[in-house]
C-alpha cells in the first residue's frame, strides 16, 4: 500500500484554478521532488496535503485513511510534518521550547493535570523533554538548546525548523524550499542533512525546491508542474532534458 | 527548598498581612488598599494571559468580572441574606464561611462559560476584529444586567455586606482579606502552572505564529478555548471578591473604563510577564491612591503617565521577562516553574 495517494486533486480559489487534477503516489522510503516555476501551485499542494485547505475535488489518503475534513493538527498527528518556505519558528522561545511545543499531540494529559501536576503530567513532560533532547542531539543542535532562534544564523534556523518537524516523528516530511535563502556552503550542509535524515530514519521525504543542484542530487523522482497541472515527471535526468520543462522555465524560442 | 521558597515567602507575607489586620495594625483604609491590590493582581495577571501570552487584544475583561460579581453575589445573598426579591436566607448564617468560596467559584465558572462567547469567534478572527467582539461582549453583559429587574437593573445589587457580617459573626477575623489573598494565590498558582507546562506554552506559540502552531500539532482552537475560559473565569473570581469587598455592585462599575484599567495594568507591567502583572497591579493601585488628593485631575495625570510610559518604555516595566530573568541571582532563592 502506498503511503500517500493523491487522487485527481483540484483546488479552485474563486475563478483561479490553482491545482488541477494533481496525482501522485508516494511509497514508503522515497525521496521525491516537486518543481515548477513561481506560482505553479507547489505550495498550494503542500497546504492541501497538510490540511490548510480542503481540496475542491479529489481526495488525499495517507496510510490508507482519507484526510478529508481533518484539521492541520490532526493531519500532523497522523504523521505528516512540514517546514515552511519562510522559516516559521517561534522566535521568542528557546530552541528547546520550540521542539517541546511540537510534541503537543502526544502530551496525553489534560489541562487539569497541568494545574495539579499529577503523575501523568510529570511523566509526560519528562518523556517530551527526553524526546526533545534526543532530537537536538541527533541534529547536532544541543549547544543551541537554550538560544532564541532569532539570534541564530539563517542556516541554523533551517536546521532547527527541520529538527522541529522531525521531532514529530513523521512518516512523511514535506520540505517547502529548504534551500531558499541559504548560501552555497549552507546548501551543501542541507543536502547532507536531508540525505542523512533519509538514510537514518524510516521516512519519506517530499520536497519543493528551486535550486536544481539540491533537487538533482537528492531526489529519486521528480514531478514538474505549471499552472497547477503536471507537465512532466520522471528521474532527474529525464526532467533535465524534457523540452516541456525547459519551456515552462525559460519560455518558447519563438517571439 | 528552592522549589518551595517562593510559595513559603508568599504564604508568610499573606499571614503577616492577615495577622496585622486582625491585630489592628492597619486601619480600614490601608486594608481596603491591600484588598484592591489583590483584586487588581487577579485582574491584570488573568488578562495578561490573553493579551500578553496569547497576543489577542481583549478589551472587555470587565464583562467577565461583572458576571462573576453578580453570580457570586446572587448566590451568597440568596443563601445568607435577607433580600426583598430573593427572600429570606436559605441557610443558617453559621455556614457562610464554608459556602462563600463555593459561591466565588460558581461565579468564576459562570464567567468562564461567558468567556466562550469570545473564545468561539476567536477561532476565526483575531487582532482588531476580536477586540471589537470583546467590547461588544462587555456591552452585552452590562446592558443585559441593566435590564434584569430581579437583580436591581441599573440601580445595582446590594446585600453582600450582610454575608460578610455573617462570616464575621461566626469567627471574628478579617474574612475578606483572607479570601482575597487566597484568590490571588490561587490565580498566580494556576497561571504559573499553566504557562510553564508544554500545554500552556502552546499559548505563546499561537501568539508568535499561529499557522506554525497548528501545523506543529497544537490544537489551536482548543487552546484558545481553554485560555479564554481560564482568563475570564479568574476575572469572574476577581469580580466576586470585588462585589463582597465593596458590598454593592452596579453594572456601570464594570463598563469599558474598568476594562481599560485592566489593560493599563497589563501594558504597564509588560506583555506576557506574570511578575510584571503583579508588580504593575501593586504600583497602579498605589498610584491611584497616591493621586487621590488631586481628585478629578488624577484622570489627567494617570493617562499622562501612560503616554510617557509608551513613549519611553513601550515594553512596560518588565518587558516580556520575568523577575528571575532580570535578576538572575534570584534563581538561587526560587524557581519559576
Amino acid at each position: 500500500m502506498s503511503l500517500l495517494k493523491i487522487d485527481e486533486m483540484t483546488q479552485r480559489f474563486g475563478g483561479l484554478q490553482a491545482v488541477s487534477k494533481f496525482e501522485i503516489e508516494l511509497q514508503g522510503g522515497e525521496l521525491v521532488g516537486l518543481i515548477g516555476p513561481n506560482g505553479a501551485g507547489k505550495t498550494t499542494i503542500f497546504n492541501l496535503v497538510s490540511g490548510f485547505y480542503q481540496p475542491t475535488e479529489g481526495g488525499i489518503s495517507f496510510n490508507g485513511s482519507n484526510t478529508a475534513g481533518l484539521k492541520p493538527h490532526q493531519v500532523t498527528s497522523m504523521g505528516i510534518a512540514r517546514t515552511f518556505q519562510n522559516i516559521r519558528l517561534w522566535h521568542d522561545m528557546t530552541v528547546m521550547d520550540n521542539i517541546r511545543i511540537a510534541q503537543h499531540y502526544r502530551k496525553g494529559y489534560s489541562v487539569f493535570d497541568a494545574f495539579l501536576r499529577t503523575k501523568k503530567y510529570r511523566d509526560s513532560e519528562k518523556r517530551i523533554e527526553n524526546i526533545a533532547w534526543e532530537m537536538l542531539e541527533a541534529m547536532d543542535l544541543k549547544e543551541f538548546a537554550h538560544e532564541l532562534p532569532k539570534n541564530l544564523p539563517y542556516g541554523l534556523q533551517r536546521r532547527v525548523e527541520i529538527a522541529r518537524a522531525m521531532s514529530i516523528k513523521p512518516k512523511l516530511l514535506l520540505l517547502d524550499e529548504p534551500a531558499a535563502g541559504l548560501n552555497s556552503a549552507d546548501v551543501e550542509g542541507l543536502i547532507k542533512l536531508v540525505r542523512w535524515i533519509h538514510d537514518n530514519f524510516d521516512i519519506t521525504i517530499w520536497m519543493i525546491e528551486h535550486q536544481m543542484k539540491v533537487v538533482m542530487s537528492l531526489c529519486q523522482y521528480i514531478k514538474c508542474i505549471d499552472f497547477g497541472a503536471t507537465i512532466a515527471e520522471g528521474t532527474p535526468e529525464q526532467i533535465q532534458n524534457d523540452p516541456t520543462v525547459i519551456k515552462a522555465y525559460l519560455g518558447d524560442d519563438t517571439i | 527548598m528552592r522549589k518551595y521558597s517562593l510559595n513559603i515567602a508568599f504564604a508568610v507575607g499573606c499571614l503577616l498581612i492577615v495577622a496585622g489586620a486582625q491585630a489592628g495594625l492597619f486601619n480600614l483604609y490601608v486594608q481596603s488598599v491591600i484588598l484592591f491590590m489583590g483584586i487588581n493582581i487577579i485582574l491584570s495577571s488573568s488578562l495578561n494571559l490573553v493579551n500578553g501570552n496569547m497576543g489577542e487584544f481583549s478589551c472587555g475583561h470587565a464583562a467577565f468580572m461583572c458576571v462573576g460579581a453578580y453570580v457570586s453575589s446572587i448566590v451568597t445573598v440568596l443563601l445568607f441574606a435577607q433580600n426583598k426579591i430573593l427572600g429570606a436566607p436559605l441557610l443558617p448564617p453559621d455556614l457562610a464561611p464554608f459556602f462563600f468560596p463555593i459561591a466565588i467559584i460558581v461565579g468564576g465558572v459562570v464567567a468562564a462559560l461567558v468567556g466562550i462567547l469570545v473564545a468561539v469567534p476567536s477561532f476565526k478572527t483575531r487582532g482588531d476584529y476580536l477586540a471589537i467582539i470583546t467590547i461588544a461582549v462587555n456591552y452585552m453583559v452590562i446592558s443585559g444586567i441593566e435590564n434584569l429587574d430581579i437583580v436591581g437593573g441599573p440601580r445595582g445589587f446590594m446585600g453582600m455586606k450582610q454575608v460578610v457580617y455573617a462570616m464575621s459573626d461566626v469567627v471574628d477575623i478579617p474574612w475578606m482579606m483572607i479570601w482575597t489573598l487566597l484568590g490571588t494565590a490561587f490565580t498566580l498558582w494556576i497561571l504559573r502552572r499553566y504557562i510553564s507546562s508544554t500545554y500552556g506554552k502552546g499559548v505563546n506559540a499561537i501568539c508568535q505564529d499561529e499557522i506554525a502552531a497548528e501545523i506543529m500539532s497544537v490544537n489551536t482552537n482548543k487552546i484558545k478555548l481553554v485560555t479564554f475560559m481560564l482568563s475570564s473565569g479568574l476575572a469572574g473570581i476577581a469580580g466576586g471578591l470585588f462585589a463582597h469587598v465593596i458590598g454593592y455592585v452596579n453594572p456601570q462599575s464594570f463598563n469599558i473604563l474598568k476594562s481599560t484599567e485592566c489593560l493599563v495594568m497589563v501594558y504597564l507591567g509588560g506583555m506576557g510577564s506574570l511578575s510584571g502583572s503583579v508588580l504593575s497591579a501593586v504600583l497602579f493601585t498605589l498610584m491611584l491612591e497616591a493621586l487621590r488628593p488631586l481628585q478629578i485631575i488624577k484622570w489627567v495625570i494617570i493617562p499622562l503617565i501612560l503616554v510617557l510610559l509608551m513613549q519611553f518604555r513601550p515594553e512596560g516595566i518588565m518587558g516580556n521577562k520575568e523577575l528571575s530573568d532580570v535578576f538572575p541571582k534570584l534563581r538561587r532563592y526560587f524557581t519559576f516553574k
